[in-house]
This record gives C-alpha cells, sequence and structure tokens, in this order.
C-alpha cells in the first residue's frame, strides 16, 4: 500500500526500571488496516498499545501515528518533548477502548459518550448528543441512553465504551483485551461490533485473546513474547502453520 | 433504584422461595419450629443494674451540690449573651469550615498534580500547619499585627510606595476565621486527597485517552466521584471545629460561646453552671449536626456513584467500579487528635 502508514514502530523499547518490556518492537500499520497482538501475558502488548496513545512513554526507538512522531517534535537532529496540551491533541485521533470497559459511572452512557467532544472538541451539547445516539444505535444500544453504566452487562459497558471512543472521530482505535473481563456468553456482541467497525475500513490494532476473531478479522497477526515480535503475517498462516517454536508452543496452548 | 422498589424485592423473596418449594416438594408441611432455651446474659444485666445505680447516685447527689448553681444554668441557659455567643460561635464554624474546604481541595490537588513546585509547597503546607498545635497557631495569629503593624509593597529595604495598615489581623473574627481554616485545611486536604486517590486509575486513564487534560480529567471526572468518599468525613470535620472554635480564646477572641461564658462567670463567680450553660449549647449544635452527617452518611453509602434514581432494569450487574467500601479508601474518622 502507498502513503504513510497509520503507525509505524521502529525499534520501540520501554523499560519499567530494569525491567525491559519492549525490546525493539518494529511493526507497520497501514491505513483500515485491522492488526491483532497475540501472546502470553506479560509480553509486552499492553504496553505497546498504550505507548501508541502516548499513555506510556517510549524510552527508545521510534513511534509515529499518521506520520506524526508520538509524543516528541523532532527539529533538525533534536527530539523535543511535546508539552501535555500537544499531547493531548494527538490523542484526539487515537481511540482507546479498555479492558476494564473504564466508563465514568457518574455518568449516563450519553453523558459518557458526549463529555470529551463536548470539552475538548467544544461541540454543542444538542449536536453531541444527536451524535451520541446514533452512535449508541450503531453498537446496538439505542435504548440505554439513560442507562448508568451500573445498570448495564458487561458486553453492554464494553459497548458504550466504544462507542465513547468512536465520538471524538479517531483516525486508529486501540483496544486492550476487550473481551478479556467479560462472561463467556457476552463476548459474541462485542466481538460483532468490532467485526462492523472493521468492515467500515476503521483502522484498528486489537490486543487479544480471542484466536477465532483473529482469524476471521485481522489482515495481520502479530505474536509477541518477551518484548519483541516473534512471528507476523496473515493470520490463517500464523495459525495453521507457525514457524518460531515459541509460537507453535503458545498456540498449541490456546488453541 | 428507589428505596419502595428495593422493599419490595426484599419482601417478595421469601414468599417467591416458599413457592419454589411447595412446587417441588412432596412433602408440604411446614418443618417443626426449633424451641429451645435462648442463651442466657446474666452479667449484662448486673452491670447494667450496677452502672445504672451509680448514675442514679450521682445525679441525685449533683442535684444537691450548691456548686453546680442549677438555679443558674436555667438562668443563663436562655440568656441573651450567650444566644449570641452562640451564634458568633456557629458563624465562626461556619466560615473557617468553607475556607478550610476551599484552601483544601486545592492543597490536595496541588499535592496530587505533576507539577514538583505545586506538590512541594502543599506538602510544606501540611507539614507545618498539621504539625503544630491548633492553639499555638491561633496564639501566633493573634500577635501577627504585632508582628507586621503594616503591610507595605515596594523593593526590599527601600522606601516602600504603598504602605497598607494591618487591618486584616486587628479584626480578631477574622483573625480566628483565618486561624482556624488555615489550620482545618492541612487536615481537609489529606481527606480530599484520599477521596481522589480512592477513584480507580482506570478513571483517569480512559478520560487521558479521551483527548481530556488533566484539569478536565480532575474537574469532570475524577473529582465528581471522589465526592462521596469525601462527603462523611467532612461532616466529621464541622463537628470537630465546632468545638475547635473554643481555643480563639488564644488569640484572644472572647465573644464566642466558650468566651462569653467565660466572661460571665468571671464577674458571678459561678463557673461551673455557666460551663454547664456552654456544653449545653455545644451539645445542641452537635446533635443536630449528628443528624444531618447520619444522612448524608446514608445517603452517600448508597450503591454506587447514581445520582439521579433510575428507571433502569431491576437487576443491575455488579459494577467493576470503586464503591464507597473501596479497598483504600481510607475514611476521615482516623486523622484525630489536634490541638
Amino acid at each position: 500500500m502507498t502513503g504513510v502508514p497509520m503507525v509505524l514502530a521502529e525499534k520501540v523499547s520501554k523499560n519499567f526500571g530494569s525491567n525491559r518490556v519492549l525490546r525493539g518492537i518494529s511493526l507497520e500499520v497501514d491505513p483500515g488496516e485491522v492488526l491483532c497482538i497475540v501472546g502470553p501475558s506479560g509480553s509486552g502488548k499492553s504496553t505497546f498499545l498504550r505507548c501508541i496513545n502516548h499513555l506510556e512513554v517510549v524510552d527508545g526507538g521510534r513511534l509515529s501515528v499518521d506520520g506524526q512522531l508520538v509524543g516528541y517534535r523532532q527539529k533538525g537532529e533534536k527530539l523535543y518533548e511535546l508539552k501535555l496540551k500537544e499531547a493531548a491533541f494527538q490523542r484526539q485521533e487515537i481511540g482507546m477502548v479498555f479492558q476494564r470497559f473504564n466508563l465514568f459511572p457518574h455518568l449516563t452512557a450519553v453523558e459518557n459518550i458526549i463529555l470529551a467532544p463536548m470539552r475538548v472538541k467544544k461541540i454543542s451539547k444538542a449536536a453531541a448528543t444527536v451524535r451520541a445516539t446514533e452512535l449508541l444505535e450503531r453498537v446496538g444500544l439505542g435504548d440505554k441512553g439513560d442507562a448508568y453504566p451500573a445498570h448495564l452487562s458487561g458486553g453492554q459497558q464494553q459497548r458504550v465504551a466504544i462507542a465513547r471512543a468512536l465520538a471524538m472521530d479517531p483516525k486508529l482505535m486501540l483496544f486492550d483485551e476487550p473481551t478479556s473481563a467479560l462472561d463467556p456468553e457476552l463476548v459474541g456482541e462485542v466481538l460483532d461490533v468490532m467485526k462492523g467497525l472493521a468492515k467500515s475500513g476503521m483502522t484498528m490494532i486489537v490486543v487479544t485473546h480471542e484466536m477465532g476473531f483473529a482469524r476471521e478479522v485481522a489482515d495481520t497477526l502479530v505474536f509477541m513474547d518477551d518484548g519483541v515480535v516473534v512471528e507476523a503475517g496473515a493470520p490463517r498462516q500464523i495459525l495453521s502453520d507457525p514457524q518460531h517454536d515459541r509460537t507453535k508452543a503458545f498456540l498449541s496452548k490456546v488453541l | 433504584m428507589s428505596e419502595p422498589e428495593s422493599d419490595r424485592m426484599i419482601e417478595s423473596e421469601p414468599d417467591r422461595k416458599h413457592r419454589d418449594r411447595s412446587g417441588q416438594d412432596t412433602d408440604n408441611s411446614p418443618a417443626e419450629a426449633i424451641v429451645a432455651i435462648p442463651l442466657r446474659h446474666p452479667w449484662r444485666i448486673v452491670i447494667a443494674v450496677v452502672l445504672l445505680l451509680g448514675l442514679a447516685v450521682f445525679v441525685l447527689d449533683a442535684a444537691q451540690r450548691a456548686d453546680y448553681g442549677w438555679p443558674d444554668v436555667g438562668k443563663y441557659i436562655f440568656d441573651r449573651r450567650i444566644s449570641q455567643a452562640a451564634w458568633v460561635t456557629l458563624w465562626l464554624t461556619i466560615y473557617s469550615m468553607i475556607g478550610a474546604i476551599v484552601i483544601g481541595l486545592l492543597l490536595a490537588i496541588m499535592r496530587l498534580s505533576p507539577n514538583p513546585v505545586l506538590k512541594s509547597i502543599a506538602w510544606l503546607y501540611i507539614w507545618i500547619f498539621r504539625g503544630t498545635p491548633v492553639y499555638v497557631q491561633l496564639v501566633f495569629w493573634g500577635i501577627v499585627a504585632l508582628i507586621y503593624p503594616v503591610f507595605t509593597l515596594g523593593i526590599p529595604f527601600t522606601t516602600p510606595w504603598v504602605t497598607v495598615p494591618n487591618e486584616i489581623f486587628t479584626n480578631l473574627f477574622i483573625t480566628a476565621v483565618i486561624g482556624l481554616a488555615l489550620n482545618e485545611a492541612a487536615y481537609m486536604s489529606e481527606i480530599v486527597r484520599a477521596g481522589l486517590l480512592s477513584v480507580d486509575e482506570g478513571q483517569a486513564e480512559a478520560s487521558t485517552a479521551l483527548a481530556m487534560s488533566w484539569g478536565q480529567t480532575m474537574r469532570y471526572v475524577v473529582v465528581p466521584q471522589a465526592m462521596k468518599i469525601i462527603i462523611p468525613p467532612t461532616g466529621n470535620e464541622v463537628i470537630s471545629m465546632l468545638k475547635t472554635t473554643s481555643l480563639v480564646a488564644a488569640i484572644p477572641l472572647s465573644i464566642d460561646l466558650y468566651g462569653v461564658s467565660r466572661g460571665i462567670s468571671a464577674v458571678t463567680f459561678t463557673p461551673v453552671p455557666l460551663l454547664i450553660v456552654a456544653s449545653l449549647w455545644y451539645l445542641l449544635f452537635t446533635s443536630v449536626l449528628m443528624v444531618g452527617q447520619h444522612f448524608i452518611e446514608k445517603r452517600f453509602s448508597r450503591g454506587t456513584g447514581r445520582i439521579k434514581s433510575g428507571k433502569a432494569p431491576a437487576a443491575p450487574e455488579p459494577a467493576p467500579t470503586a464503591g464507597p467500601g473501596a479497598p483504600g479508601a481510607p475514611l476521615g474518622t482516623d486523622f484525630g487528635g489536634k490541638g
């Protein structure tokens, strides 16, 4: 594909103290592509995802979204850390969905969705509410606008969280194990929404344990272990014919 | 969920169980009720009787002792000077608490901010004001007007451009409010901080990921959720402040309840009845506040942070968010011992 990749990671590394969580991650995500990241827990998947929208600061390598360096500005040879405001501005284009939903419990579904568009993008409440209702319908919750998160099932909460992220009109959506905290019978409804989103052409990076979803929806599957990309490629190929021993060992446990 | 709804649910519970079981069991006759002799607690009764007797002896004795001056208690309890002084005490409490809450909120946010300068200032403030007795602080504020008789503006060690006489600290009521508020702010900031910390980290993270600034995250996401942790111990602090106002004698301000009681007794040489009068007024106020506190705590210990009563479905999922009983949510009551 031509043009600028949506996400470009070049030897990205991240340490927590002496613990090297990411040890040189290089990958590329094109616009409209769906990338699934799988791997054992502690392999750095979530950390990498959080680096992409600057919730974590990268220690080494280069990470850029849509051609813009994440968290830094380059002037000549030197890198300058971005101001908090500028970092926040970058995040506007990146939606994120969390494992534990992280809906705001004191706000209704609609209020959850309209908060950031109103406060960050300064959209009027009326316009934001219209958009929120549309988004709720899109995730199949048109009638739940006035419900507080505590009154929604886990699956419904996660769908509201997806609608909340979409309300900022992101170019890129990050999903951090979006179905891991759900009861098994609720996983399907969330995956369906994500499939619809992928079909609509959204660029997505999904950290997941749902191999079926990865096989069906992902354009690229990445297997991460111990802070490095062990194997990447077409999901069917990796799932059916893994090349690396570590991939084989992992897949034999989860498939 | 509104109150009556939940009541109905609880009532209907045994009925349903009973029906379910009678549908399955072949034997429909109810099980025989247990007839047993309940465990006796003879010592409780003995101790209670002994204590009541002791109390009765004390009351009968006190009623006859001249030192208590009961006629004087009756005479001064509704004395105009006393009720006016009670009014002063009430306003001292209100103004000081408002000041303390505002400064405390500011300090708590400063302490949690990513800015190391603000953090250090807040830490230093709390260190000083929580680390010295409130009585000593009040004495100090009382003599500030002597240390700084005028406020000046200008370049240090040259003739000042503007000179304003220090009228703030010559007004003893304002001095008392400032002294009490600055001290209490240190405690309030810890209460607010505990409230802010009780909000799940994921909340701030989700807000940040939505591109909201730190200030917006605090204002729209964290502080509203922290309120239910902050408000009950704040009620406690109000009650505590009401009594702490008696220390303004250190400034010395003597128009509050305790001050006026002492003033009257200094003339009449009847200290005991006036102490009783003052105590009764303090008790009246704290009792009213305790009732208010009870309702506030009831209001804020309900469920998760739902403000409006919902038209929502009757069977809510357990929310994944931190409730009021969340671990790591310290209560404000254990900051104790001041003054």
